[in-house]
């Protein structure tokens, strides 16, 4: 992974916590935000943060989607704009995480609220700021019309593109020079901004978009927050991001094997990657490399079965044997749970391009380990293994998987580097239509 | 260089190679000495090595690289070198490339390392298209000159290179994001074509340092690239530049082309198909959008990754009749050596070996001591007897053995500042030497005047007692025929009538808990002659301990040769050597911590007798 997405909490959080470095004395934030978990006693809540049943409140989910007010998830008004207590909020929250809601298709529960003062201010106040890193260098977004229809408003957002290799004194200038004509106090916008910017790059944001953005005076009201971290940074600015988690998107999380594997992943200087798509499934894949995963996938589809692909994934990067075992034994753990519903046998393609240097043999015995705990299961279900492999030693690891594999008494074809990488798959799909 | 620009390299292409990985320098240089070349590598950086060059083989030869602790220091010394191979981590990668850029005589850095920050990556990258020079990746696998330079590990083994033909040029230029599918292409072309002149990974970031088109304009310069092949993914943007340079004539050579990744449009852009820079994120950056704009724009698009291989043929075999590609005559492949490791690893070869060890192996997870591993030696309690039982005997001890040589070993710890060694020791730890030093100083005193009784008299009275002697026919032996006091009988001040509390404690326990004690009970009637002639001819602590040790060992099933093995071996001086070395090493830091002077002998204890010689 790359670039991850942060919560609207974290976003302003790591914004505090800088802000005496990037933006202080010269702008105030008064940060104050909480962050509503399932573990969070909503009753003790205040005793930590006292501001709660003082100052009028905002509610809202924070678990990264957007449009929250056009669906209806900003709690800010009862009657009227900024008059909800903290009881009121209380409530609202509590009642909120029982429901299933369906967000862009997806279905969950909304498990995290952000509860933030509430800000009354003009719709005049109300700016625009984003900026995201591109090819050509970091493009910079800006608006005096700011808000919940900045998109309608999309032709007045000016865009200005810093070249990638561009100074300080160059990138500010180019800021200057391409603040809109309709922001009020166009030089402590700009300024703002530059040092926005700054922010931005130091903190490696991959994007960052504060919509709508208040200013009053030298007063700054973040009102909502989105960003995206490129988390391959963690090795240099990991402490200033602080705590951070990258969630998943809503209805996104993941599931107990897949999270298994991404820890392993993280541990791990191999590559590690499960991805359930359908666990009634009746195709599962364990192949190796980032490219190959995707050919082999590609191939399930253009054959006509997509719906019957159970899973995406990849081992690379030299695995041990060890570490090949357990991504192995997840996959075979899933696959065996349940027979296919029409007594079809399951397809287990073991695939992979030629590899570069990674021990083929040594990844085998991984999988020839696993394939002992699970023959059991494996034959009950009925997989059929199809394997097709090249690269260091892959004729002792073919050979050892096939001896395996019968001994095991478990159904299985092995092919090398002389026949096309995906060839087994149209063989498995024909063969068990 | 000599070379035209759109040539990165050739068969007389430099290298420096960054990070001492020896799986990839060894492989890039069998690879050299397969297709006939001279060593591509010439230089290695490893700032945190100390040894200055590393052995590699060349066939069957072993050549020198050298190691420098900087690129720059490198460079210096190998001007002739152009590439670097920057095999740094994620963490480096980044100031070794700046670094590499700023060298005038470096021309192209492939990084290898995956997950380099994209700010920072996008930096590198602009950086070096300024200074007009070449990276290539991030997270690649690297890519092959056919017949003339390899980047690494790419192209996989030898047996696969040369079954690939990337070990002399064919005809088709290749690029692709991922390192896999690179080898599997070439293989792909090879079988369907006639292999490539040159193949580019670029990696899968989001920034390469280089980009499909890049490379596919030097392709389209080179005579020797006939058509070129393109393997894209899904995500980003840049096969819509391989497209735009096909319409707009800046390509002009056939270009057969796929991206990969048209799974992802059943998934809704949830799912990451592939590497970090492959996520559609719009309509345009999906695989099936890519592909019909490239297919628009003139190239060659199969329906499926499936449909390569004939898709590639019938280009090739469309040049070969118009043509544009001729014969190849395949060069001859000189057999690369099998490593040793490996062979062995596969049964092929075997070697005597030129050392045994029985009592203890470090190979497996945990070293064992006689195959006990430590922990277990530390969680079941054993004691340092029992250590000593298992390596210097192989044996586990029973508990009055292990008692038994506890006791030795405490008895014989010290005796005091004034006997030979221990004297030697301090005085060596005055002259200010190091700890090391002064032990061995006194354990270098040990011999046959200084503690080397026990020997003697487990010798002695064991030949005694297996020859029959009777207690005064051994007296008179040991006076008339060996011509020695009795080795373990007498002491300085110890008498009969004032024993030595010592021998009486080890021949009590040895009463008590020996199974038998038919040495001692023999050492004891000849005791008993010495004595009637001298109070003080007693059987001393280290007779004892000699006699107990025999008794010992024939309690534990040694024969009397084994023995006599064991004594010859200098086993039974070695529990005096260990034991005495506790003192002594007391005795070394007593003076380290009292910082004692250099001591001086004083002249009025040495009587001086020297003359002049006599003439000869």
């Amino acid at each position: 992974m790359a670039q991850r997405g942060i919560r609207e909490y974290d976003g302003k959080r790591i914004l505090a916590e800088h802000w005496n470095k990037y933006f202080a004395p010269e702008f105030e934030y008064d940060f104050k935000s909480v962050l509503v978990t399932p573990q969070t006693d909503l009753d003790k809540l205040p005793e930590e943060y006292p501001w709660l049943k003082t100052l009028p409140l905002v509610a809202k989910p924070d678990m990264l989607f957007g449009k929250r007010g056009k669906l209806g998830l900003i709690l800010f008004k009862k009657e009227k704009p900024c008059d909800v207590d903290y009881e009121t909020a209380k409530e609202w929250i509590k009642k909120k995480m029982e429901e299933d809601v369906e967000i862009k298709g997806k279905k969950g529960k909304l498990t995290h609220f952000l509860i933030e003062p509430c800000v009354p201010h003009a719709q005049e106040d109300e700016y625009y700021v984003a900026m995201t890193l591109g090819q050509d260098g970091d493009h910079i977004f800006m608006s005096a019309f700011g808000g919940i229809d900045v998109e309608e408003n999309w032709d007045k957002v000016r865009e200005v593109v810093i070249p990638v290799l561009a100074t300080d004194e160059e990138a500010e200038k180019l800021i200057e020079e391409n603040v809109p004509e309709e922001i009020k106090d166009k030089e402590r916008y700009a300024d703002f901004v530059k040092r926005l910017y700054k922010f931005f790059k130091d903190m490696h944001f991959a994007y960052l978009e504060i919509n709508p953005l208040v200013m009053v005076g030298n007063k700054i009201y973040p009102l909502d927050f989105v960003g995206r971290l490129d988390d391959t940074a963690q090795f240099l600015v990991g402490r200033k991001w602080g705590e951070i988690e990258f969630p998943a998107g809503f209805g996104g999380e993941l599931t107990p094997e897949e999270k298994y594997i991404k820890e392993m992943d993280e541990k791990s200087g191999a590559s590690l990657k499960l991805t359930i798509l359908n666990p009634e499934g009746r195709i599962w894949t364990l192949v190796a490399g980032g490219g190959a995963s995707v050919v082999y996938a590609d191939t399930v589809a253009d054959l006509g079965y997509v719906n019957e692909l159970a899973n995406y994934g990849e081992y690379s990067g030299n695995p041990s044997r060890a570490e090949t075992r357990e991504y192995v034994k997840t996959v075979l753990d899933l696959m065996t749970r349940k027979k296919d519903p029409q007594g079809r046998p399951k397809i287990l393609i073991i695939g992979g391009a030629i590899a570069n240097f990674t021990d083929v043999a040594k990844t085998f015995d991984g999988i020839i380990d696993a394939f002992k705990e699970y023959a059991d299961k494996m034959k009950e279900v009925g997989v059929k293994i199809y394997v097709r492999r090249g690269g260091p030693n892959y004729e002792i690891g073919l050979a050892r998987i096939k001896k395996a594999a019968e001994e095991l008494g478990l159904p299985i074809e092995v092919y090398g580097p002389e026949t096309h990488i995906t060839a087994i798959v149209k063989k498995a799909l024909t063969e068990n239509p | 260089m000599g070379r035209p620009d759109y040539v990165l390299f050739d068969r007389n292409t430099k290298a420096i190679f960054w990070n001492l990985n020896r799986n990839a320098i060894q492989r890039m240089l069998d690879y050299d000495y397969t297709v006939g070349r001279t060593p591509s590598i010439v230089a290695i950086v490893a700032p945190t090595q100390n040894r200055k060059f590393e052995k590699f083989f060349f066939g069957t030869q072993e050549i020198m690289i050298p190691i420098y602790k900087s690129t720059v220091e490198a460079a210096e010394k190998h001007p002739e070198a152009d590439v670097l191979v920057n095999f740094a981590s994620f963490r480096t990668a980044y100031n070794v490339t700046i670094e590499a850029l700023n060298v005038p005589t470096i021309r192209t850095v492939a990084i290898t390392a995956e997950g380099i920050p994209e700010r920072l990556a996008r930096d590198m990258a602009h950086k070096a298209k300024q200074l007009g020079k070449w990276i290539i990746g991030p997270a690649t696998v690297g890519g092959i000159s056919a017949g003339a330079f390899r980047i690494g590990n790419a192209g996989g083994t030898i047996e696969n290179i040369v079954k690939s033909k990337l070990h002399r040029p064919g005809s088709c230029g290749l690029v692709t994001r991922s390192g896999g599918l690179f080898n599997e292409l070439s293989n792909i072309i090879a079988r369907n074509a006639d292999g490539i002149v040159e193949g580019i990974a670029i990696g899968g970031d989001r920034f390469p340092g280089s980009d499909f088109l890049d490379h596919l304009i030097r392709f389209q310069k080179n005579p020797q690239v006939k058509y070129m092949v393109v393997l894209g993914e899904v995500g980003g943007e840049l096969e819509y530049k391989v497209a735009e340079a096909i319409k707009s004539g800046l390509i002009t050579k056939p270009v057969i082309a796929w991206c990969i990744g048209t799974i992802a449009k059943h998934f809704g852009g949830e799912v990451q198909f592939g590497h970090a820079g492959a996520k559609a994120g719009a309509d345009r950056e999906t695989a099936d959008a890519k592909n019909r704009a490239l297919k628009e724009a003139g190239a060659i698009v199969p329906d499926s990754f499936n449909d390569f291989p004939e898709v590639i043929g019938e280009v090739y075999e469309d040049l070969k009749a118009k043509g544009e590609i001729g014969e190849i005559e395949e060069p001859e492949v000189p057999p690369i050596p099998e490593d040793y490791a490996k062979a062995v690893k596969a049964g092929k070869v075997r070697r005597p070996t030129n050392f045994i060890c029985t009592i203890s192996d470090d190979r497996g997870e945990e070293a064992t001591y006689c195959g006990i591993p430590i922990s277990e030696v530390v969680e079941k309690d054993y004691s340092i007897a029992d250590v000593i039982g298992l390596l210097w005997f192989k044996k586990k001890f029973p508990a009055w053995a292990s008692k038994f040589i506890d006791m030795v070993i405490k008895v014989v710890a010290d005796h005091g500042p004034a006997v030979s060694g221990a004297h030697n020791a301090k005085v060596t730890a005055r002259a200010g030497k190091d700890l090391m030093s002064c032990l061995a100083t006194g354990i270098l005193t040990i011999g046959p005047r200084f503690g080397g009784a026990i020997d003697g008299a487990a010798k002695y009275f064991k030949m005694a007692k297996e020859r029959g002697m009777d207690p005064y026919e051994f007296v008179d032996y040991m006076k008339n025929v060996e011509k020695i006091p009795i080795p373990g009988i007498g002491h300085r001040i110890k008498s009969t009538k004032n024993p030595d509390k010592r021998v009486e404690l080890l021949k009590n326990f040895a009463k008590e808990n020996f199974p038998s004690t038919e040495l001692l009970d023999y050492a004891l009637e000849v005791e008993k002659v010495t004595t009637a002639k001298k109070e003080n001819l007693i059987l001393n602590v280290d007779g004892t301990i000699g006699v107990l040790l025999v008794d010992m060992f024939r309690n534990l099933g040694y024969t009397d040769e084994e023995i006599d093995e064991l004594i010859n071996a200098g086993a039974f001086n070695a529990f005096f050597v260990l034991g005495r070395s506790i003192g002594f090493i007391g005795h070394i830091l007593d003076e380290k911590r009292l910082a004692m002077p250099l001591y001086r002998h004083p002249w009025d204890d040495i009587l001086y007798d020297v003359r002049r010689p006599e003439e000869a």
